[in-house]
């Protein structure tokens, strides 16, 4: 049994005032191991950050279930640590505070030098030494992002969800980040999942990137395995002759695609609980020009 | 450049307060016609020679500050007592009376922040009750409570409940969601989050209530002491335009101001301390 297993997730809004009801997806399964990466990639509205609430525990859905390490999510733990797409740090609190706040959920019988070091050590890892006493209105928005991270992984969840984390910051600022947080999670043997809508970030940090349709009724259409070795990095990932292949499948994807589950041929082939599960990276027989670089946005 | 606004601004008010003055001296300055008119009609009156038209000078105005100031605590019984007293007891009035409804308000607007149940529950109770004026309460409390100065702080209390019971729970009901999630993913315990998380983020809007709310209590207060009497800044007022000593009443009006623009400073100054910037 995989370390979490996301078992026939459906969500349906009611509809109201004599409207119908809306399924943004439906039966969503997915099995995700210790120590993995995944990545979930798809346009707005088929329900990404649902999935994520739902596994965080802050959200229900309508059908399904999530059971991590053997246990059903029943509601927020701090065995999940999440990253908020808005940060939401606590302006009133310095970034020590925000980090010693999670410290001390996490470990109440703690005294408050243990707290403060081992807050530290983790504003520390994101490389936030020196702004311990700036409060979050001091910082950019990459710094503020950053100590998201450090909170979250603070608390030494056994899960770690992202839910678009560096969508609103500038690409220089968040390939610094995503250097950062590839460095930490392969340190810590994090199990992560994270929404993305960067295929380029979802090929530097996850080991699969799951490709949802479009919603309503979005499926997991299909699972692409990062057949890229681990080592990868920014700088020299794109040289990989693997890369132009994954990508433009994902791009591929997400252009032509993911608009054509909601019914006919594919959805019928469509079996939910094993989606297709490809490597494009090893397919070398259909070897194409590297497309051309399509700006994705949601 | 900003200071420079300043001191301009500074002596403009100042300016505008040497034509007051002078408006008013030369108002007030004394009417020999009317004395000329009928010198037996003036005797009459018991006039002196230095009666004017009844309201003081600058200069009266100017020697009754001074003199109050220079013994601002003394107690000669019940109907002269230093003005500093006076002011002290509608403080400490005030002070009761708003303390008490803190005390019910805070708690009691996080319980209708925190649930729509409650907060539709009570919510007709507050919309009936809110517009009330406070001193229309007076009756029912001097009857039931059978003390006036007691009453006088219940008085304070119910007009001081409303702004800071609706601000605490617009605050506590407008506490944003990624908040409440960052403590519900942490396992929050109820009260940690109400004080740790809930009241942080509320504290500027529940501040703001309490704002209001002193102002309407130093507002209050003076009509509320006019009507029980015995001690107090109103009380003060009442007495002494019964003395026909308007002067007094005058200073005591500038009192009443200089106070409630001392109280409202403070609380800016609380105000400000509890603001984050986001």
């Amino acid at each position: 049994m995989a370390f979490l297993q996301i078992e026939g997730l459906t969500k349906i809004y009611p509809g109201s005032g004599g409207k119908p009801d809306t399924v943004v997806f439906e039966d969503v399964h997915l099995q995700i191991e210790r120590g993995e990466f995944v990545c979930i990639i798809g346009h707005s509205g088929c329900g990404k950050t649902t999935i994520l609430n739902v596994m965080a525990g802050l959200e229900r859905a309508t059908e399904g279930v999530v059971i991590m390490d053997g246990r059903e999510v029943a509601g927020p733990s701090l065995d999940r640590g999440v990253v908020f797409q808005s940060h939401a740090l606590m302006p009133w609190l310095t970034v020590l505070g925000n980090v010693a706040f999670a410290v001390r959920s996490r470990w109440p019988d703690w005294d408050e030098d243990q707290v403060q070091e081992h807050a530290r050590r983790f504003i520390e890892l994101v490389g936030l030494r020196g702004a311990e006493h700036k409060k979050p209105a001091e910082l950019s928005g990459g710094m503020k992002q950053r100590v998201g991270i450090a909170r979250a992984f603070s608390i030494r969840p056994k899960m770690l969800l992202l839910d678009e984390p560096f969508g609103a910051l500038d690409a220089l600022t968040r390939g610094t980040i995503q250097d950062e947080l590839l460095a930490i999670v392969q340190q810590t043997q994090q199990t992560v999942f994270m929404i993305t809508h960067d295929v380029d970030e979802a090929l530097l940090l996850a080991d699969r990137i799951v490709l949802m349709s479009n919603g309503p009724r979005a499926v997991i259409a299909e699972i692409v395995e990062n057949t890229m070795p681990r080592n990868r990095t920014r700088h020299t990932m794109h040289h990989d002759p693997q890369y132009y292949r994954i990508r433009n499948h994902l791009l591929d994807f997400l252009v032509n695609r993911s608009r054509l589950y909601q019914d006919g041929p594919l959805r019928a082939q469509h079996d939910p609980k094993r989606p297709r599960v490809v490597r494009p990276g090893l397919d070398d027989t259909t070897e194409r020009p590297p497309a051309q670089v399509v700006q994705l946005r949601h | 450049m900003k200071s420079r606004l300043g001191i301009q601004a500074a002596v403009l008010s100042l300016a505008l307060l040497l034509v007051l003055i002078g408006v008013w001296h030369v108002v007030t300055l004394p009417a020999e016609s009317a004395a000329a008119v009928d010198d037996e009609y003036a005797k009459l009156m018991g006039a002196g020679a230095q009666k004017t038209g009844g309201f003081p000078t600058p200069a009266q105005m100017g020697e009754t500050i001074l003199r109050h100031l220079a013994d601002p605590f003394y107690d000669h019984g019940p109907n002269d007592k230093g003005i500093g007293i006076q002011l002290g007891y509608s403080l400490a009035r005030v002070a009761a009376g708003y303390a008490l409804a803190l005390l019910v308000a805070v708690p009691l607007g996080f319980l209708i922040g925190m649930s729509p149940l409650i907060y539709r529950a009570l919510d007709p109770y507050i919309q009936v009750l809110k517009p009330i004026s406070p001193l229309a309460w007076m009756p029912l409390a001097l009857y039931t409570i059978k003390d006036s100065s007691v009453s006088g702080i219940f008085v304070i209390f119910i007009c001081s409940i409303w702004p800071v019971l609706i601000n605490t729970a617009y605050g506590v009901g407008a506490v944003r969601k990624d908040w409440l999630n960052v403590a519900r993913t942490l396992e929050v315990k109820p009260l940690r989050k109400a004080l740790l998380v809930v009241l942080p983020a509320a504290a500027p809007t529940i501040l703001t209530g309490m704002r209001i709310s002193i102002g309407i209590a130093w507002l209050v207060i003076v009509a509320a002491e006019m009507l029980v009497g015995g001690t107090g800044i109103g009380y003060f007022v009442w007495n002494e335009w019964n003395n026909l000593n308007l002067t007094n009443v005058i200073f005591a009006i500038l009192c009443i101001g200089v106070v409630g623009m001392a109280l409202d400073f403070v609380f800016a100054k609380l105000q400000r301390l509890v603001t984050y910037a986001d």
